[in-house]
Formats: C-alpha cells, sequence, structure tokens
C-alpha cells in the first residue's frame, strides 16, 4: 500500500478512491471543473456561427467542433465527479461565479475568420496546455484529457486550413483574417495565465504533478510553433518585439497587457455577463425537462416492480395450488 | 436535482473486451446507453455499449447494432487528417 | 507539438475510428432528370432548414447529454441534405446560399421557429416518422444514387425517430407541467402535419397515402405511450393547401441569417 507522496514520487497515478490531501482534492476540483466550465463556456463564442456557416462544409466542420466541445465538458465533469462533487454542484457553481473559465472565452467573436483564428490560435495555445495534462498525476482527469487531445487535434487543423483558404480568397478575406488575428493575438498568450512570478500555486502544483511545465514555458512554446505557421499563412503577429533569438534558441516577445488579464478574470472582459447569463438561461429553461425525465423514470420504475410483485404473486398462487392438487 | 450517473463501457472492436470510457448522468438505462452512444461512439468507435448504474448492467442488443452505430461513419470532417494543410508547416 | 515526450502526435492515431463511408463511392450518377432533381431538392431542402432549426439549439439544451445528441441529429440532416443537394446536379452552396426563399422547397413543418424543448421533440418526432416511412421506400428508386442516399439516411432517421420517441414519451408521461407543454407542442405542430402528405404530382414520390397509414400507425403508438391523443383541426387548413412553394415568413427570416456571411462577401472562398 502506496502513500500519496510515493505515488506520486514514483510518478504513479492517484485514483479516486485513493487517500489524498485535502488540499490536492480541492485543487483538482477547481482545475477540472474551470477546465470543464471552459468547454462550454467556450461553446458559445464560435456557436454563434453555425447557423451562419458560409458554406455547407464549413457548417458541418463547425458544428462537430463545437459539438465535441459539449463532450470534452461532459467528460471533465464526469473525472471532477470521481472526487466526490456532484455536475449539478459545479454548474451552479459556474453560474453563480464562484468558479471560474478561460478568460479568452470573454471575447467576442466578430466574423467567419475569427472561426479559423480560434481554431489556430486559440485551441493551439489550448492543446499546448492540455497535452502535458494527459500525465496529470490524478488518473480520472489524465484519461479524459487523453481522449481530448485525441479529438481536439481536427480543431486546429480546421481552423487553419480556414485561415488558408481565406488567405487564397479575396483582398478582403485576407484583411479579414488579419484583423482577426490582431485581436486574438494577445488574449491567446494570456490563456497561459500570469507570469511565472505572479503565480502563487505553480510551485505546489508542479511538486504535485498537476502541473508539468510553468506558465511561461508553455507561453514561449506555443510563440515559437505559432511564428512559422503565421509566416507561411502570411499574416503579421502584432507584436513589434517579436524576434527570433538565436543565442537563447527561442523567439523573444512582448509584455501581454497583464492588467487586462486580470481585469477579465475579475468579470470585466467584454463578455463575461452575456456568457454566464446564456448558460444560466439553458440552464433554467431546461429544469422542466429534467425534472420530468426524473418523474417518468420513477413511473416506470414502480410500474416494474408492481409488474414484479403481481408476477411473483402469480407464481406463488400457481405453486400452492399444485401442492394442492399434489396433497 | 440531477439525474443518476451511469460508467460507460464500450467494445472497441470485434475480440476486445468492454472497456470504460466515462460516465454520463441519465434519468433512465434506456436515455443513458443512447446518450453514451451519442457521447462515446461519434467517431465510430466501438461496436457495442455497456451502461452500468449501481450493480446493474445494460447492454445494447446485436440487433440495433446498424442505427445505433452507423452514422458517424461519415462524418469525416472529425479526423485531423481530413484537412490538408502543407507538409512545410509546421507542428499541426 | 513539439519532440519531446509529451506528443501524442507520434503514435500516429490522433482521433478514434476510421473507416469511412462515402454512400455515393462507385455509384452511377448519370445526369437527374426533372423529377429526380425535383424529389432530391425538396428532401435535401427539409433536410437543411430541419437541421438549421437543431443548430439554433445548439449551447440551449437541457442538459449536456441533449448538447452533444441534438448536435449528432443535426449533422445527419446537414450531412443528407448536402447528398441529396449534390444528387440535383447543382452545387450545394449556390442551392444554400444563393437561392431566395420562395425558390425553397422545404415543408414549413422544418421552417417554423423553435419554441420550447417540446415543441422541438414533437416536431423531430412527425419530421422523422415521416422521412422515415419516405426513406424507406427510396431505397428501392432505381436511381442508384438516391437508394444509396436514401439507404444512409434511414439508419439515421430511425434514430432521430427512437431519440423524439423517447422524449415525447417522457415528457407526455412525466410531470403535469411537461405533459400540458408536450400537449401544446403538439396542437401548435399538427396544422402542418397534413402538408405533409399532400400529392405533388412528382411520378418519382411514393404514394402519400401509404406513407400516412405508416405515420399513423407509428405517432399514434408513440402519443398513446405519452398519455397524449392528437389534437383535432379544421378538416382543411392553410397548411394543407399550401405547396412547397409557398412558405411562412419564418423562411426568409432565417435564411436572411444562413445566408448572411454567404453574402456579404461576393467572390470569396470558403
Amino acid at each position: 500500500m502506496s502513500t500519496f507522496e510515493e505515488v506520486i514520487a514514483a510518478d504513479r497515478r492517484i485514483e479516486p478512491r485513493d487517500a489524498m490531501p485535502d488540499a490536492y482534492r480541492a485543487t483538482m476540483v477547481r482545475q477540472i471543473a474551470q477546465h470543464a466550465h471552459s468547454e462550454i463556456i467556450g461553446m458559445q463564442p464560435e456557436g454563434y456561427w453555425i447557423t451562419r456557416a458560409p458554406s455547407l462544409r464549413r457548417k458541418a466542420i463547425l458544428l462537430a467542433k463545437v459539438q465535441d466541445e459539449a463532450g470534452h465538458g461532459l467528460y471533465l465533469y464526469a473525472a471532477a465527479e470521481t472526487l466526490g462533487v456532484d455536475r449539478a454542484e459545479l454548474a451552479e457553481r459556474l453560474i453563480d461565479g464562484r468558479q471560474k473559465y478561460s478568460s479568452i472565452f470573454n471575447y467576442p467573436t466578430l466574423g467567419y475568420a475569427d472561426v479559423g483564428v480560434i481554431g489556430w490560435l486559440v485551441d493551439g495555445a489550448a492543446i499546448c496546455n492540455q497535452v502535458p495534462l494527459c500525465r496529470s498525476s490524478y488518473g480520472p482527469y489524465a484519461r479524459a484529457m487523453i481522449r481530448v487531445c485525441k479529438e481536439e487535434s481536427f480543431h486546429q487543423r480546421q481552423g487553419y486550413e480556414l485561415l488558408m483558404t481565406m488567405m487564397r480568397g479575396t483582398a478582403a478575406q485576407r484583411e479579414l483574417v488579419q484583423e482577426s488575428v490582431d485581436r486574438w493575438w494577445w488574449p491567446s498568450l494570456m490563456m497561459f495565465g500570469p507570469p511565472d512570478g505572479d503565480s502563487p500555486n505553480t510551485a505546489r502544483s508542479m511538486a504535485w504533478k498537476i502541473k508539468r511545465h510553468t506558465n511561461d514555458e508553455l507561453r514561449q512554446r506555443f510563440v515559437d510553433m505559432t511564428v512559422p505557421q503565421a509566416g507561411r499563412l502570411g499574416v503579421t503577429l502584432p507584436d513589434p518585439e517579436l524576434r527570433w533569438n538565436a543565442e537563447r534558441g527561442h523567439h523573444d516577445f512582448g509584455t501581454p497587457d497583464w492588467d487586462e488579464l486580470k481585469r477579465v478574470i475579475q468579470g470585466d472582459g467584454p463578455c463575461n455577463a452575456e456568457r454566464v447569463e446564456h448558460r444560466r438561461r439553458a440552464h433554467e429553461d431546461g429544469a422542466w425537462v429534467r425534472e420530468a425525465a426524473t418523474a417518468h423514470a420513477a413511473k416506470a420504475a414502480r410500474a416494474a416492480e408492481a409488474a414484479e410483485a403481481a408476477r411473483a404473486a402469480r407464481a406463488a398462487e400457481a405453486g400452492r395450488s399444485t401442492k394442492e392438487e399434489v396433497a | 436535482m440531477s439525474w443518476p450517473l451511469y460508467e460507460v463501457f464500450v467494445r472497441g472492436k470485434r475480440g476486445l473486451n468492454h472497456v470504460h470510457v466515462g460516465s454520463l448522468h441519465a434519468a433512465d438505462d434506456e436515455s443513458a446507453l443512447h446518450s453514451a452512444r451519442d457521447l462515446y461512439t461519434r467517431r465510430n468507435e466501438g461496436v457495442s455499449i455497456w451502461v452500468v448504474r449501481s450493480a446493474h448492467i445494460t447492454a445494447s442488443s446485436p440487433d440495433e447494432k446498424d442505427p445505433f452505430f452507423a452514422p458517424s461513419g461519415d462524418k469525416v470532417y472529425r479526423h485531423p487528417t481530413f484537412y490538408s494543410i502543407p507538409d512545410d508547416v509546421p507542428h499541426i | 507539438m513539439g519532440p519531446d515526450d509529451d506528443t501524442l502526435a507520434a503514435d500516429g492515431h490522433w482521433a478514434f475510428g476510421t473507416g469511412f463511408s462515402d454512400p455515393l463511392s462507385g455509384l452511377p450518377m448519370p445526369p437527374a432528370g426533372a423529377d429526380l432533381a425535383a424529389l432530391c431538392l425538396a428532401l435535401g431542402d427539409d433536410a437543411l432548414i430541419m437541421s438549421h432549426r437543431l443548430q439554433e439549439w445548439c449551447t440551449r439544451a437541457p442538459e449536456l447529454e441533449d448538447e452533444v445528441a441534438l448536435a449528432n441529429i443535426a449533422l445527419d440532416l446537414l450531412g443528407q441534405a448536402r447528398l441529396l443537394l449534390a444528387r440535383t446536379g447543382r452545387d450545394e452552396d449556390e442551392l444554400a446560399f444563393r437561392r431566395g426563399a420562395g425558390e425553397f422547397r422545404n415543408v414549413r413543418l422544418a421552417e417554423v421557429p423553435n419554441g420550447d424543448f417540446a415543441h422541438l421533440v414533437v416536431r423531430l418526432l412527425v419530421f422523422s416518422t415521416w422521412r422515415l416511412a419516405l426513406l424507406t421506400r427510396l431505397r428501392d428508386s432505381d436511381d442508384e444514387a438516391l437508394a444509396a442516399i436514401a439507404a444512409k439516411g434511414v439508419k439515421e432517421v430511425a434514430y432521430h425517430r427512437g431519440y423524439a420517441a423517447r422524449w415525447t414519451i417522457r415528457l407526455g408521461d412525466g410531470t403535469a407541467h411537461s405533459h400540458e407543454r408536450t400537449r401544446q407542442a403538439l396542437a401548435a405542430v399538427w396544422p402542418l402535419v397534413d402538408q405533409l402528405f399532400a400529392a405533388d404530382g412528382n411520378p418519382r414520390s411514393p404514394d402519400p397515402a401509404d406513407l400516412r397509414e405508416e405515420f399513423d400507425a407509428v405517432v399514434g403508438h408513440v402519443l398513446a405511450e405519452a398519455t397524449l391523443t392528437i389534437p383535432e383541426t379544421a378538416a382543411e387548413t392553410a397548411a394543407e393547401r399550401a405547396s412547397r412553394d409557398e412558405h411562412t415568413g419564418a423562411l426568409a427570416v432565417l435564411l436572411e441569417e444562413m445566408q448572411s456571411v454567404a453574402r456579404a462577401l461576393p467572390g470569396a472562398t470558403w
């Protein structure tokens, strides 16, 4: 029987019924729930464009993608539930603002180019963040993330392919792509969280192996990956300080507006209220439906019980008459 | 109030065991089975599903296999190889 | 991804599942005659517009499980629309994004605006019961492409009908409140039923009377389970007289949204 510390030290997985420090459990619940909330809230900015997609092929792709996000939210809520919280409770915490979701989804989508740029940059950043989570020390989370990462690989590719197609199109389309990149670049960099010096929980999360790289390491990796992709696409990333540093073997880049990140996280982004309100309305509008299904299931269970009791009574009756006949 | 939790097991292909793939909420067994199909076999993975609530196990019946599993077979856009990206674009 | 051990791409297996089937691959596709094109256009428009109404539910479903299920149904119908529109011999996007409301051939049942979840499932029950009866017969079409599209659609729509039937029963036989909402939804949807079975004069269309018999039996069975009854409607409604080129105002509103991006950027490629 290994202790929590031994399992972590051996780089093995913690499973739901294992003993774990309360703080580890609380941290995992918060992290997984926020991740789940991000998937669900993240459906909205793109979901708006499904009914407006400019070709039937793009419509099918976008619908499948947004559907995946619902599925991923569901996988993640299920992982959180292994820690003893209920999904309905987590939904409440999202709606009443006690739990957060990724700040990126508080920015508006203004045109169809945003669908491509979200796929390329936002999903690209998400993949950088998520791939290491496939080795999270918490087993159910790591397994959910493996499934999520496999499914999400198409999300980034569809975005980049859409942008390539638009860049080969009209001048107006190329302008729309550049304008969209200009708006999403800095918020994408903020998806990795505050700089390491301003991220007090990072050390403990690294020790518990629920975080495998620091925010700044992942941000750097994302920039290094994205710069050549931007070049191939023919767009400019809106950062005058962005250049290759041969000495470091990495790109140097400018500093995101951390005050903006704080404002958006604290609820003051362009779309925070709208996103949560939309979620709240869907949840409340669905209450009578969920109740109806529960009521029907209870009726059906009672009917099945009654049928079973009647059958048993008939069998007993038949048994008695047989005995009487024999007697 | 929320629906009860179910565990979902999928047989990925003939010859393999059912494997636990995750969970979902449903009001009853039948709904759980159908939700499991929608959720865990979107990419055509799986030839059979079990859903389990407490001690109860419910499996899809073989004669339902066609309408149950066929619909996702043509959704090629779910798969990353569907998107043609030039070889010289790195990391995608 | 980077070249370290975080890489999932290394195993060459990024997504689950393989083995796709294109129902039209290898089939002869002679130019569609007028009757075949008209039938495919009508069936394609039904699927396209119904899919649109389901897409509008995205992010609004009562539970996440239903979010996923509704998106699956919308995707299936969108796929059917694309195959059917292609079989008319015209470009799918020209048809979807460049026609005015008067040129669409969908039934009114598909285009009326969404209501609550009860309206969604009752409409879907009616739509998919009718469509399943239709596609089942078209599997025997002498046009091999249409027969293949119909055969694929039968599997999908059987699933849609099952989803709608399960929910109709759960709502109808759930709480008093859900029963009342479902009764109202049925009253709203039922006047649109007769148009589905109006003769269209197309020799390729299956016999409406035959379809109606199957439809009444299936819907009657589901409604009985749901403790609901078919509403009484006037014998001859406006919807019954309407042909497929007469639409409600809702279709123009729907198309304005659906075509907004495509029309805003002439000459664009997507």
